[in-house]
């Protein structure tokens, strides 16, 4: 591997010596992809016909009544196969696979929706599929691992460490160091060694190129700015890189957790509780301790409790070319509440936090002004936390009536 | 320095046997304890793993120990104390084992120092390849430590001669795919990839990965220069305590005709 994936000094390529054969096989095969015309065409295709692109953009009318600001658009990635945007990049690592002739695929995950989308894509493209979840995900995310294991994958709940996101991708990489003969990892996110942030991003692509022709053609203009919620950073690069040469202002939006005061929280770029250091295979800003050891997280979010971030939004972060807020689960809840009441729209909690920040800002922008909120997902699968949140007692009825069916 | 030390003593015995553990782990006090009890067995060399939340190349065994003594509020100061008692008490080389986040975040010149005062003779950094290691390598050069590279059985010979080039001591040979601390099968395949390692390089060689009984050892003798065991030994003090652990390094070697040659 002769380019290592530095932006600006972040990113790189820190991987056991196992496996640098496994990245120069990869970094070769994304590349020659690239290179060939057809292999986008062929992308295109399948997300036009197995999932929904490209995705609406749908004016929140009432939204935008309700803040008497700026004009709010929705990028509904939402309406993805599989609910999500992770569908973007799963389906474009499953051709790459396809081109690699390996078999097996694994991956990490914390909302579950990109174990979901790597399931769903294993199921048709006829690879085995194992995905790695931390244990505290597994329970907060029952509804996918229902589907992950329906669609024929092994979902392993790791119990080390933290038991979350971060946990899961270090049980993938030692899954990969013993099986990259056979087996590819799609990694979910902007994260890790190179090729994976450029990879993830070239695919998660689509987003941005749709919605710029798309706001263009509603609006004869482009967006006051883009809001995205920022887990590994995935969703976010991919709606920006459609607004990176342009004066769209771009604000990225990280769990606040119980607030940035609390210490409970997973902002590594808004909050100055992180700094730069080496894991998981790239060099970003993480929530770490002065020795090098990674905190725990804390987000009601499970696809945002992340130590880490893309290097590529660290290298965006100091250059000041996106701009990055924190949101509270407090606020989260909130926004999410009030985005189902106007609009009959349900974000994933992740994608609930760009709803959050916009909702702040929009107020404070003219009439004339619009803005893209990116829903990165739907809210089907948050149906425990969020009935815990709004402490729903119809719901813990009907619970507890199925666990006496089950009990009986 | 360790070079020549490996060599001369390879002039004694047939194999020489490195060791692992993880600091803290079950306690400081407990770790004093196997270092003792390993080199009054006749451990030539040994690796100390400073503790690291994220340790992707190890398996159950040594995350688990990773974990635990994280959990016990083991820290780098401590570490660093107690790589330099052990040092100042037994006349063996010491490395450090850790990942690069641990030296990164005490500063890469800074630790290499440490490990310079400390009297430690270099270090294994499993996710730092040569290519990003541009920093670490001058850094270590100037104290004259040896930084320990990798080998494993998916490298290509070019990039062996490459690796060889910016190691010193010796290299560290992973026996297989995998994590630390699973099953090896020490078969013929394996002696071509050894075969590959030698021809490789001139600097002697250590295999670890799987190594567990005086079988494996037996195996490895005159193939290897060095035996890591790892994993083995932190099952060992788990199942039957530390006192348990100098029996066990006796046998790996005692019946080797020659071993105190
Ligand atoms: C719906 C949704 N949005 C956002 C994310 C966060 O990931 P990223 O920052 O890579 O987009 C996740 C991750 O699980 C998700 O499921």
């Amino acid at each position: 591997m002769d380019h290592r994936g530095y932006y600006d000094g972040f990113g790189g390529a820190f991987i056991p010596e196992i496996l640098v054969s496994t990245f120069d096989e990869l970094s070769a095969a994304f590349q020659k992809a690239k290179r060939d015309p057809d292999f986008w065409q062929e992308y295109k295709e399948i997300m036009s016909t197995y999932s929904c692109r490209p995705t609406p953009l749908t004016f929140a009318g009432n939204l935008t009544r309700h803040f008497g600001g700026a004009r709010i658009y929705i990028k509904r990635e939402d309406l993805n196969h599989t609910g999500a945007h992770k569908a973007n990049n799963v389906i474009g690592q499953g051709l790459l696979v396809q081109r690699m002739g390996k078999k097996r695929v694994i991956a990490e995950t914390g909302a579950g929706q990109h174990g979901v989308a790597t399931a769903t894509m294993a199921a048709r493209f006829g690879f085995e599929c194992t995905i790695y979840m931390g244990e505290v995900d597994v329970r907060r995310q029952r509804p996918n691992v229902f589907w992950m294991e329906r669609l024929g994958a092994k979902v392993v709940a790791v119990k080390d460490g933290t038991r979350i996101l971060k946990d899961a991708i270090n049980e993938a990489f030692r899954d990969w160091v013993t099986h990259m003969d056979t087996t590819h990892y799609v990694l979910g996110t902007a994260c890790g060694p190179h090729p994976f942030p450029e990879m993830v991003t070239y695919f998660q692509s689509i987003i941005g190129q749709e919605a710029r022709k798309q706001i263009i053609s509603r609006e004869g203009k482009l967006p006051a700015r883009v809001y995205a919620c920022v887990g590994g950073g995935s969703n976010a690069m991919g709606i920006f890189s459609g607004f990176m040469d342009d004066p769209v202002e771009l604000v990225g939006v990280e769990a606040g957790g119980e607030g940035l005061d609390s210490g409970r929280h997973a902002s590594r770029l808004s909050s100055d509780d992180a700094s730069i250091g080496i894991a998981q295979g790239y060099k970003t800003y993480f929530l770490q301790d002065s020795d090098g050891q990674m905190k725990e997280t804390h987000s009601i979010a499970a696809g945002l409790d992340y130590v880490g971030v893309s290097p590529i939004l660290s290298h965006l972060k100091e250059t000041g070319r996106v701009r990055f807020e924190a949101a509270t689960d407090r606020k989260v809840v909130e926004a999410l509440s009030l985005t189902i009441q106007k609009e009959g729209l349900i974000p994933a909690l992740e994608s609930s936090h760009a709803f959050a920040q916009a909702f702040v800002e929009a107020p404070t922008l003219s009439k004339q002004d619009c803005i893209i909120i990116n829903q990165s997902g739907r809210g089907d699968k948050d149906i425990f936390t969020v009935a815990d949140a709004f402490s729903d007692p119809g719901w813990k009825e009907f619970i507890m009536q199925k666990a006496e069916e089950y009990n009986a | 320095m360790l070079e020549s030390y490996i060599k001369n003593k390879r002039r004694e015995k047939e194999i020489l046997l490195m060791t692992h553990i993880v600091l803290g782990y079950p306690s400081f006090d407990d770790c004093f304890q196997i270092v003792r009890e390993m080199v009054d067995a006749g451990v030539d060399l040994m690796e100390l793993q400073i503790p690291f939340s994220e340790p992707i190349a190890d398996g159950p065994v040594i995350l688990s120990a990773n974990q635990k003594a994280l959990a016990n509020g083991v820290t780098v100061q401590q570490c660093i104390d107690f790589s330099k008692q052990v040092v100042r008490s037994f006349d063996i080389p010491f490395l450090f084992m850790t990942y690069y986040n641990i030296l990164f975040q005490y500063g890469v010149k800074d630790f290499s120092s440490m490990m310079s005062d400390a009297g430690m003779y270099g270090a294994i950094v499993p996710d730092l390849p040569p290519e990003e290691g541009e920093e670490y390598l001058q850094a270590m050069k100037s104290c004259h430590l040896s930084p320990i590279f990798i080998f494993t059985p998916t490298t290509p010979d070019e990039r062996m001669k490459k690796i060889a080039s910016c190691g010193e001591g010796f290299i560290y040979c992973v026996a297989r795919k995998g994590v630390t601390g699973s099953q090896t099968d020490f078969t013929s395949e394996f002696h071509g990839y050894l075969e590959r390692c030698r021809k490789a390089t001139t600097l002697p060689l250590a295999l670890g990965f799987g190594v567990k009984d005086k079988e494996d050892i037996d195996f490895l003798t005159g193939k290897a220069d060095i035996a890591v065991i790892g994993s083995q030994t932190i099952r060992l003090v788990d199942q039957k305590g530390v006192g348990a652990v100098g029996e066990f390094i006796r046998g790996l070697r005692s019946q080797i005709k020659g071993a105190e040659k």
